[in-house]
């Protein structure tokens, strides 16, 4: 190795955090851009984006965008719809992915091995491939509701949760933590004749913390963010997410200050929780990969 | 002893069944149900029964027909040539339209011809342009991604992997575009690929001094797919950043020690310590980003709606398109399948250049 003087390693540090720093401001600028541009009046961002003041807190700033959004379409709506959606399949895939996983770890029963490989290679169909047929049956599929029986599940809360709840990625994230826990615990808990249910709840649960969280981020962003299934399966008002709320905007006169602020209010609340909690949500897709 | 209190059918199955049978549902039926419905003349909303119309879809995408004409000639047997130079030949429609000596080329179109040799041209048409247009956008982004992307975020991991302080900052703000929505992110790069006032065409200008010509970036069919292709890889980059991260922190720090005693240089280090030690990540990455860029749609959707001219269309936006836009279901469903069986082709294909040599 060439020998490091004091100056020339100062020096590398100066390259070296200059690169480091380039690359930052690449990732950060159309974010910057966004949440700028949502205080400036439609007519002052669209001459601005040719400069640096499109980066700058500069001109005419005030919450205008914001209350004119509010006032074009029903936000809150769209954002009440979007955390109950994403919320409820949270929860239910927490606890039905996980039960599943616990059956193929803990538990012997015939049919085992061949389940999980079926679970496992549905890895390999991407969700795309089978949009247009699930369209199909999620306008036939039947439902017991208030009046009887509804055939159809279309512009519903359920067409947009119940779909996501099982999934083969989060199954195998459960399956790999749980291998690892000690299987000692749940012997001894048999031993004292604990039921599968209580030691499900009891042992297996509290020890789940961080694959949970894991399973829980990975699958807030993709409900959160998803568009291409809503934007299909709702069409009423009453169930938009907050990513097909955005057509409201394109409605008419275009105004990109309206626009600028929607985005930052459905963005900004995500990026603070990320920001929150950064290491989390970077050992959840680090976690996808150790195993793989 | 112990297979005997673990041994349990039906509690076994009582906890596998709500998961299984919802994937069964919502995951596996659908899936043979593209099979069997790519077969038939199903339509989302229709008052006529469905019918079985065997390979008629898939034959109607890829219907495809090669034709070789000979140039006009005049009467005294020169060939007629166009102000160009170039001879000229029958107009296709003749052979196209209704003409009953070429039923097999009945409503195809020309894709693109060659030369061959003398002044015979062969025409290559196809009965599903736009289809094809598609299969072929879509099969270039992934080539174009998965290499530039997969190889891009191991540069930006080797450089996050270095022991500086604050490096945890950087890293987080490479990891930033991950958690915005890709329709979001679509929408701002709209300003930036903009022709008029568009943020790129403004740096080009100031890095040229002005020598730069602006361009329309999503409105010329020369560039709108490659600004799309340029957006995608700048938003999910950090992702595999993060994966090639925890496979660089797998490599045991005791061989970076003896490659260091024995005076290796660093591209030495990286090339027989770090890259071997990578290997498994490289194949995960490798296949995951494949899969991520077969599903190429809300980019296309939000940017540029599969224009201008079609150069934009991909497989998922086409089975969207027919799918849910015009209601076919069947047509949307035999597009699915090809997508599937290009999808395991091409996993199969990466499973094989990257088996274990014995």
């Amino acid at each position: 190795m060439a020998i490091v003087t004091p100056e020339n390693r100062g020096l590398r540090l100066v390259v070296r955090y200059t690169v480091l720093t380039i690359i930052a401001v690449i990732f950060c600028f159309p974010l910057v851009f966004m949440i700028m541009s949502s205080f400036k009046p439609s007519q002052q961002l669209l001459t601005d984006t040719g400069s640096l003041r499109a980066f700058l807190p500069v001109g005419d700033l005030s919450f205008d965008n914001y209350i004119e959004a509010f006032a074009r379409a029903p936000i809150g709506l769209f954002v009440f719809n979007s955390m109950f959606v994403t919320g409820t399949t949270v929860i239910l895939t927490l606890l039905i992915c996980s039960m599943t996983a616990f059956s193929f770890v803990y538990l012997k029963w015939r049919g085992r091995g061949l389940v999980l490989s079926i679970i496992l290679a549905t890895l390999i169909v991407p969700f795309e491939t089978i949009v247009i047929p699930l369209l199909l049956l999620a306008s036939k599929l039947p439902w017991l509701g208030l009046h009887g029986i509804e055939w159809g599940w279309l512009n519903s809360y359920r067409v947009q949760i119940i779909p996501f709840v099982a999934d083969g990625l989060t199954i195998f994230l459960f399956v790999q933590y749980f291998k690892d826990l000690p299987g000692e615990l749940i012997e001894a808990a048999r031993v004292e004749g604990a039921s599968w249910p209580q030691i499900y709840r009891r042992i297996v649960m509290p020890l789940s913390g961080p694959v949970m969280a894991t399973a829980a981020i990975l699958k807030f962003l993709a409900m959160y963010n998803s568009y291409l299934w809503p934007l299909m399966v709702v069409q009423k008002e009453q169930y938009r997410p907050v990513m097909v709320g955005l057509q409201y905007f394109f409605q008419l006169n275009i105004a990109w200050g309206e626009i600028m602020a929607y985005l930052s209010l459905i963005t900004v609340p995500v990026l603070a929780f990320y920001l929150l909690l950064q290491r989390a949500f970077i050992a959840s897709i680090a976690s996808t990969g150790v195993k793989g | 002893m112990a297979s005997k209190l673990t041994q349990s059918n039906r509690a076994g199955w009582l906890f596998a069944l709500p998961g299984f049978g919802l994937m069964v549902v919502f995951i596996i039926l659908p899936f043979f149900f593209a099979i069997s419905l790519s077969f038939t003349n199903q339509r989302l909303i229709s008052p006529n029964p469905t019918e079985w119309v065997g390979l008629a879809n898939y034959r109607q995408l890829l219907g495809m027909g090669m034709i070789t004409l000979d140039a006009v000639t005049d009467e005294s047997g020169q060939i007629v040539r166009d102000d160009t130079g170039a001879p000229t030949y029958p107009r296709l429609r003749e052979y196209t339209r209704n003409n009953p000596d070429y039923p097999h080329l009945d409503g195809m179109k020309q894709w693109f011809s060659f030369g061959r040799g003398g002044e015979a041209r062969t025409f290559v048409l196809a009965r599903d342009l736009v289809f094809l247009t598609a299969v072929k956008n879509t099969v270039v982004f992934v080539l174009v991604v998965a290499p530039v992307q997969g190889g891009l975020a191991l540069v930006l991991a080797l450089l996050i992997n270095q022991k500086l302080r604050g490096i945890n900052i950087y890293r987080t703000i490479y990891f930033m575009p991950v958690v915005v929505s890709i329709v979001v992110v679509s929408l701002l790069w709209r300003f930036i690929y903009d022709g008029n006032n568009g943020l790129l065409n403004n740096i080009l200008d100031f890095l040229s001094f002005g020598y730069f010509e602006p361009v329309n970036w999503l409105g010329n069919p020369k560039t709108a797919f490659g600004s799309i292709i340029g957006m995608s890889i700048w938003q999910a980059v950090g992702f595999h950043m993060v994966i090639w991260l925890s496979g660089l922190q797998t490599i045991s720090p005791t061989l970076y020690e003896a490659a260091e005693i024995e005076g290796s240089s660093k591209w030495q280090t990286f090339r027989y310590v770090t890259w071997p030690g990578l290997r498994n990540t490289a194949i995960l990455v490798l296949i995951v980003i494949t899969m991520q860029a077969f599903g190429l749609f809300a980019q296309i959707d939000v940017m540029t709606n599969g224009g201008p001219l079609d150069s934009t269309q991909t497989i998922v936006f086409q089975a969207v398109e027919r799918g849910y836009g015009k209601q076919d279901i069947s047509g949307g469903s035999a597009i699915s399948v090809l997508l599937f069986l290009i999808v395991l082709s091409i996993s199969l294909f990466q499973r094989w250049l990257t088996r274990e040599r014995t």
